[in-house]
């Protein structure tokens, strides 16, 4: 497990009657780490939240949350997690700030830091302007930058955040995304789940993919592309340079060469070879004009995954019609 | 298992919070023109009526609560009608509103249990109806002071004043009920729809279901019947089911307060009555011990009512 855990799961399982929506599932998230729970819609992950938030009965398992049981004091708990909901709501009549004061007044904050911590949290998530104006005629976007304003001015040690980006436009994804970076600046545990995959896949130092109600894989990007994808390091080059891809092929690590185009090189390997490419078509006095690695894609593990295991997706699906 | 921390902390943010969203709703205006507006003119036709009536009646001043004039209905009785009517108003889209709105789970996430939210919600609402009542109480002493001119007595006050506060917990009642029905149905027009339809049930339809089903469950005796008298058994079994409506509830404990010559809410036999002075009234202590199960059973009926949200609230999941 990880050795600094803020979230720590063993067996989590959530039931409701015969149907399982949550199976088993262990996890520890890291400090100052961002952890994505992934995976499509009605697979568990907001079930997994709710429960560490101690906002719906365990059916069986255990959770720990900074130490604290979410079951047994969920005041210590709900009063260090900052939570963001899928599709938040707040008061449209009221002011963002007002939204905000009700909060910090219900976590129990005096009224000199109330302010001090609204004015900044507003600040933080480029809000500040709009403090006094009713939530109501805010776009989405801006009502979920107003709850991480939330997350911000509680002070909280961990951030969940459900769906962050889910019906965002690019722009608004991103500025998004940049503030949840900053959390982890901070210092601030991120726990955020998501449908799409590629979305977040930036963000994240590891994932888990949820399928059925269970995790099917965890670990970082990198990781789980070698593990599911067989390792392979694609990297793409552009340059000039006789007999180029000759001396690229014998590069160690390297066990495939591909040409793509005019000067379009394609290099297999088992780890990421740019430095020793690079220097290979400066030694030759070529003109490197491009050089990337792909990174191993989400989406492409987790098709990648379940094409490879489909016996496991047959038995899930019997165990859930039973 | 102890839970840790108090159950109530949070609730006086959320009971301020849900004060001022009533008081500043135009909701709550409206409600409180149509209660000021009706009983204004039931107040109207009260004086009319004492001005032509009553010249010399000891508690004069309660008459003006319950003396109606055609057609118009008593002060009383419009009042029994508007209350529930606000209180359903009030309660209908409290916890489903919260649910639509998406503020719910936003709102648990942070330290306060639900017990706080509800129950806040529930004071706040209690709070806003007892200042409504309260204005219009002191509207109708007002007005009866300024327009018949004789000042009421230290009985009469208290008498009303009781009836204030009943008046309050029947608005409790049917809160509460809102309140149940705001938690069970997520859609806010469901709620009100069926709140509604079981204060019509219970207030307009049920007295007249209690005589039929008392009637079927112990016949009438033919002795009784051929003497033009209600058989005792029926007449019980009957005045047992309509006390199931906390409207029966409330109406007997109103007779009870601004009547002071009410002797007894039931049917008594003739022989009880030996040696009462008829049409004498009772001291202000013996109306209420006559009404006093009543007013228990109606705390009673809002406690219950409340308590049956509360749980189902407590179970309840969260996701929208």
């Amino acid at each position: 497990m990880i050795a600094d855990a803020v979230i720590e799961a063993n067996g989590l399982t959530k039931a409701y009657g015969s149907a399982v929506a949550v199976d088993h599932i262990s996890f520890g998230v890291g400090r100052g780490e961002i952890f994505g729970l992934l995976g499509p819609n009605g697979a568990g992950k907001t079930t997994t939240i709710l429960m560490i938030l101690g906002l719906t009965e365990i059916s069986s398992g255990d959770v720990r949350v900074l130490g604290f049981n979410p079951a047994r004091e969920p005041l210590s708990v709900k009063r260090r997690v900052g939570y963001l909901p899928d599709t938040v709501g707040f008061y449209d009549n009221m002011t963002a700030a007002d939204n905000l004061r009700y909060t910090a007044r219900l976590i129990g904050f005096r009224s000199m830091e109330r302010e001090k911590r609204i004015a900044a949290a507003l600040e933080r998530v480029g809000l500040a302007e709009f403090a006094d104006q009713a939530v109501g005629t805010f776009s989405r976007g801006m009502r979920q930058r107003l709850g991480l304003a939330e997350i911000v001015m509680k002070g909280a040690q961990i951030a969940i955040l459900d769906e962050p980006t889910s019906g965002l436009d690019p722009h608004a994804t991103a500025e998004l995304l940049g503030i949840i970076r900053g959390f982890k600046a901070e210092g601030v545990s991120v726990l955020l789940s998501s449908h799409l995959l590629e979305r977040v896949q930036s963000v994240c130092d590891r994932v888990a993919l949820f399928h059925a109600g269970r995790i099917a894989l965890m670990g970082s990007v990198p990781d789980l592309g070698r593990q599911v994808l067989g390792g392979g390091y694609i990297v793409d080059i552009d340059a000039d340079g006789v007999g180029l891809p000759e001396r690229l092929a014998l590069i160690p690590g390297v066990s495939g060469v591909e040409k793509t185009g005019i000067g379009k090189i394609r290099l297999h390997a088992d780890r990421d070879v740019r430095p020793e490419a690079a220097a290979e078509v400066v030694a030759m006095q070529g003109r490197l004009r491009y050089l990337g690695v792909q990174e191993p894609s989400l989406e492409a593990i987790y098709t990648r995954y379940f094409e490879a295991n489909p016996e496991q997706g047959a038995q899930e699906r019997t165990r859930h019609a039973a | 298992m102890q839970r840790e921390g108090s159950a109530f902390s949070g609730l006086g943010v959320v009971m301020l919070k849900e004060l001022s969203d009533h008081l500043t709703s135009v909701r709550m205006r409206v409600l409180e023109w149509l209660v000021v507006l009706v009983a204004l003119a039931a107040l109207y036709g009260a004086i009319q009526q004492i001005k032509d009536t009553t010249a010399e009646d000891p508690f004069l001043f309660l008459r003006l609560f319950t003396t109606s004039r055609d057609p118009l209905p008593s002060f009383v009785a419009f009042l029994s009608f508007l209350v529930p009517l606000m209180a359903i108003g009030l309660g209908f889209d409290s916890v489903n509103g919260e649910h639509n709105r998406r503020t719910l789970s936003r709102i648990l996430s942070q330290p306060i249990y639900r017990d706080a939210l509800l129950f806040g919600k529930f004071l706040a609402g209690l709070v806003t109806l007892s200042i409504s009542l309260l204005t219009l109480w002191l509207l109708v002493v007002g007005l009866g002071l300024f327009l018949i001119g004789i000042p009421p007595g230290a009985e009469e006050i208290a008498r009303s004043f009781v009836f204030l506060l009943v008046t309050i917990v029947y608005a409790g009642v049917w809160l509460a009920l809102a309140l149940l029905f705001s938690v069970v149905f997520r859609s806010a027009a469901t709620a009100a729809l069926v709140t509604l339809g079981l204060w019509l049930l219970v207030t307009f339809i049920w007295p007249v279901l209690a005589g039929a089903l008392a009637q079927i469950i112990v016949p009438p005796d033919p002795r009784y019947t051929a003497l033009g008298l209600q058989t005792p058994g029926t007449a019980q079994l009957e005045q047992i089911l309509a006390r199931f409506s906390p409207s029966t509830l409330y109406a007997e404990i109103v007779v009870a307060l601004l009547d002071p010559t009410t002797r007894a809410l039931g049917p008594i036999y003739l022989s009880q009555l030996q040696g009462a002075v008829l049409g004498a009234p009772l001291p202000f202590v013996e109306s209420i011990l006559i009404a006093w199960p009543q007013m228990v059973g109606m705390i009673a009926a809002a406690i219950v009512l409340f308590v049956i949200g509360y749980v189902i609230f407590q179970r309840q999941e969260v996701r929208a």
